[in-house]
């Protein structure tokens, strides 16, 4: 029989709509503007008696309170008005002082039972409900001086344990160069240190008076340094990111060496970037004795008094990568001071250097590692050019008194501010190779909204218009179409949802136009249709035969825009990934309502009917 | 249905097509595009004022304040403005402007900045560059393999017209060319092909119906045959189009005209260019050959 569908078809589409009213609803309920408290330390929990202060100090303040859910070391707060958001904030953090993080946040408002199947609404991109946006770039050669330095000063201290006497020891790109006095102590020397670094190329060279050996990494070591300096630089930047208390953060690797963060509901714009990109860092050094050799010394001036000096041992006893854990606090006379715990490693080695030193001075150097950018002139163009320079300076130095061990504290640092940052910065670690910020953007909170209301203003007109385009031009069968679209609306937005795809702008747009270029598919239908009525063709197996021979049109011309799609996936970044997305998903979904769906309308209702005349 | 002799009048459509092409790639040699952030690095800064504000007094509160290079415009409404500065970038130079604006008395607040550094710009130039070719690459490359080769020619060569035309338009009028505009772009080559397919689909269907040898009448009757679809579509997503153009904020306004412009370029090429160039390359009944084999085929299906 024409036009009939096996029962299994009809049920097949029902599930599916089904699901997807399922999985599209979430995105019916709109998030509430909420402010997320969580402890900044691991055994520090809200209590009942602080989030009572918390409410009541709210409620002053003449700010209605939605909700307050419990939550893991916290709790969120829900609002009823989003513009509340800021204040709440700042009444929340003075109520509650330091010791927990306060953030914005918009909160799913999802029922529980929808929540039990698992279905969440879509996640907004940052040009929907504002924030930061930072693309940071991982200075690979950097990373290569930086194991080579630490490898130089192992070679150094085996070097001089074995009595062997070296001159100098310099990096050059990716080489280590070691000058001795003679081929028969670079020999030695060379016997040594290739036990110990099986790795590299090593190489003698003629060098003036005295002989010179070459280490060059190997290419297999340049990648495998430059991956882990990537991950780590990855690992510390979540860290940090999520000491700063950031609702729902991004942090992803891009490219073989960039490193995107995505900061939803920032605005403070500068002091999100000091914590991201700082490179600041810790070496503890014993102070020179009077008859240490030059070459084993540097001087280092106070880092709030130039005009004094040190002079320093060149070699380090930890650096701040031994902390295990750093907090801010005051001395006695209300100064700020870092409180520090070291890691195992960290602590012997300051315990047995510490030991043996009693009576002589340690030095904390504040160590930071930036780069300037500036314009040259190069070719008769504009370039940037980046310079790397190293702020060190001493921040204390002191007496041991007496041995040190695991935990101790350090003064010296110029406000409070500063003491929490450097604490921050020790608890998440160091980077393991610069980075320096190659993009930014903020996107303020209104433009966001603006953004979402203005989005979907064109997506219910978009709808509107085509809903009407078709009723006009194909009557009962416009209907049917406008099913379809509609049926084609909630499946795409369930799809986004379930794959937890994140709505931009421009996926927003792509959405627009999937509902213009859905209904393609029933418009070539219903032309055929038309077409072959016209031909006399009875209207049963006309019916049929549109369908039957539009498919092959519809296949081509989707398949190929899909093709395009997928490249456009490919090649883009950010938003233009979001308009790739839907508008793929978009093609998917729309041949599966303008074919399947469309048909089993037609065929539940018109099928095996005797229908006089068809209104198309 | 009337039928409508495209065909004998596409000589016009060379000629209109040609003039069309000349100017855009004229524009596009002399004044180039007007690249956006995304491509040429640099910042930008919005922010918007309580009350519409003179350009030039923002301009001089800003040279005064040491930055170079500085072009003010609005945005969108008086009130919004949009700041660029070609320097290198400089942590919080969004507060900073917004800070230096202030002085002046007026209330501003910060919409949005951003910075791409030029490195970045210049990678995403020629990634996009390689992008739109890979695209242009593979459609081809599927229409040869569906269709013939022939077809997979003048398929390439509609939706090179096509994207010329739409980058002429932007570097015409100087628009803004933005990675929006680019998605915009690629996202008309999909479109095209799309109109194009179904138009050879018909084309390629009556080749082998009928028993006539003269093409230009069987690409006549193909043409007028999807010429309803073609315009409905057309029709279709042009409306949502301008819904989006018109309500869809400042931030994707050009994607959407470079969208308007592609769809109505893009409608009348898959129309006229893409068949009317299959009969320059004279595509005749015998290129269809390898295919009848297939079509039997498919006629045995139920």
């Amino acid at each position: 029989m024409l036009n009939r569908y096996p029962l299994w078809k009809y049920l097949l589409i029902l599930v599916v709509l089904i699901v997807g009213l399922i999985y599209a609803l979430p995105n019916l309920y709109p998030e509430d503007p909420a402010v997320q408290i969580s402890s900044s330390r691991a055994n520090i929990s809200l209590d009942e008696r602080q989030l009572e202060r918390v409410s009541s100090a709210l409620d002053d303040a003449g700010i209605t309170v939605k909700r307050i859910d419990d939550e893991a070391n916290g709790a969120l707060i829900r609002l009823a008005d989003a513009e509340d958001q800021l204040k709440a904030r700042n009444i929340v953090n003075e109520t509650l002082g330091d010791d927990f993080t306060v953030a914005l946040n918009l909160a799913e408002s999802t029922p529980g039972w929808l929540e039990s199947l698992g279905a969440a609404p879509m996640n907004l991109g940052l040009d929907l409900r504002g924030g930061v946006h930072f693309a940071l770039e991982v200075d690979m050669e950097a990373a290569l001086t930086q194991r080579l330095e630490v490898n130089a000063s192992a070679i150094r201290e085996s070097l001089r344990s074995e009595r062997i006497r070296y001159r100098d020891t310099t990096i050059e790109g990716r080489t280590l160069q070691l000058t001795f006095a003679n081929e028969d102590d670079r020999s030695k020397a060379r016997r040594i240190i290739s036990r110990e670094f099986p790795d590299f190329q090593y190489e003698d060279r003629e060098a003036g008076r005295g002989a010179m050996l070459a280490m060059t990494l190997t290419e297999q070591q340049v990648a495998e340094i430059q991956d882990y300096a990537i991950n780590q630089n990855l690992t510390t930047l979540r860290n940090r990111v999520n000491e700063l208390g950031v609702a729902e953060p991004l942090v992803q690797r891009q490219g073989p060496s960039r490193i995107v963060v995505e900061l939803p509901g920032v605005q403070d714009t500068a002091a999100a970037k000091r914590v991201v990109g700082a490179t600041a860092n810790l070496e503890f050094r014993l102070q020179a004795r009077p008859d240490t050799p030059e070459n084993e010394t540097e001087t280092i001036a106070f880092r709030n008094d130039e005009n004094r000096s040190a002079e320093l041992m060149r070699d380090v006893i930890i650096t701040g990568d031994s902390v295990s854990s750093a907090s801010r606090s005051f001395d006695e006379n209300g100064r700020p001071q870092v409180n520090i715990n070291l890691d195992g490693t960290g602590g012997t080695l300051m315990n047995r250097n510490t030991r043996s030193n009693i009576g002589r001075a340690m030095a904390v150097i504040y160590i930071d590692n930036q780069t300037r950018t500036r314009m040259v002139m190069k070719d008769g163009e504009q370039v940037e050019e980046r310079v790397p320079y190293t702020e060190r300076g001493i921040i204390s130095l002191a007496t041991i008194q007496s041995a040190l061990g695991n935990s101790f504290r350090i003064t010296g640092l110029d406000s409070p501010t500063e003491a929490e940052e450097l604490a921050l910065l020790l608890r998440s670690g160091s980077l393991a190779a610069p980075i320096y910020f190659v993009a930014e953007r903020t996107i303020g909170p209104s433009l966001g909204k603006a953004n979402i209301e203005q989005g979907v203003l064109s997506v219910q007109i978009g709808l509107l218009l085509v809903v009407l385009f078709m009723l006009i031009r194909y009557k009962a069968f416009g209907v049917v179409a406008n099913i379809a679209l509609t049926i084609n609306l909630v499946l795409l937005m369930a799809a986004l949802s379930m794959l937890g795809a994140t709505l931009t702008l421009p996926g927003i747009a792509g959405i627009v136009l999937t509902l213009g270029m859905a209904v393609d598919a029933n418009v070539l239908i219903f032309e055929r249709i038309r077409e072959e009525l016209r031909a006399k063709m009875p209207i049963q197996q006309a019916i049929h035969a549109g369908y039957e021979r539009a498919f092959t049109s519809i296949i081509d011309g989707n398949l190929t825009t899909l093709l395009v799609a997928v490249i456009l996936f490919s090649i883009g970044t950010g938003p233009v990934k979001g308009f790739a997305v839907t508008l793929s998903l978009g093609i998917l979904t729309s041949m599966f309502t303008g074919i399947l769906v469309s048909r089993a309308i037609v065929n539940l209702t018109l099928g095996g009917k005797a229908v006089k005349k068809l209104w198309i | 249905m009337r039928q409508l002799d495209f065909m004998g009048k596409r000589r016009y459509a060379f000629i209109v097509s040609g003039i069309l092409l000349l100017v855009s790639i004229l524009t596009l040699l002399f004044q180039q595009l007007n690249l956006g952030l995304d491509f040429t690095g640099g910042t930008l800064v919005e922010v918007r004022y309580a009350s519409a504000p003179a350009l030039d007094t923002i301009r001089q509160l800003l040279e005064n304040a040491g930055f170079r290079d500085v072009s003010v415009q609005t945005f969108g409404t008086a009130n919004e403005i949009l700041v660029r500065l070609q320097q290198a970038f400089d942590p919080g130079v969004g507060n900073q402007v917004t800070d230096i604006l202030r002085q002046s008395g007026d209330s501003v607040n910060l919409v949005r900045a951003e910075f791409v550094g030029a490195q970045v710009g210049g990678q995403l130039r020629d990634q996009s560059g390689l992008g739109m070719l890979v695209a242009l690459g593979v459609v081809m490359l599927y229409v040869a393999f569906r269709f013939q080769y022939k077809f997979a020619l003048g398929a390439l060569l509609a939706l090179v017209h096509d994207v010329i035309i739409v980058l002429g338009v932007f570097s015409l009028f100087q628009i803004e060319f933005d990675l929006t505009v680019l998605a915009a772009i690629l996202a008309v080559i999909g479109y095209s092909l799309n109109d194009t397919i179904i138009v050879y689909d018909r084309i390629r269907e009556n080749i082998r119906k009928s028993r006539i040898d003269d093409m230009a009448v069987i690409f006549n009757d193909s043409i007028n045959q999807t010429l309803a679809r073609t315009l409905a579509t057309s029709g279709t997503t042009l409306l949502v189009l301008l819904a989006l153009l018109i309500l869809g904020g400042d931030m994707i306004h050009n994607f959407a005209l470079a969208l308007i412009i592609g769809v109505g370029i893009g409608t009348y090429s898959s129309i006229y260019v893409a068949s009317a160039l299959l009969l320059a390359i004279k595509l005749e009944r015998e290129d269809m050959i390898p295919a009848k084999k297939e079509d039997a085929e498919e006629e045995e299906l139920p």
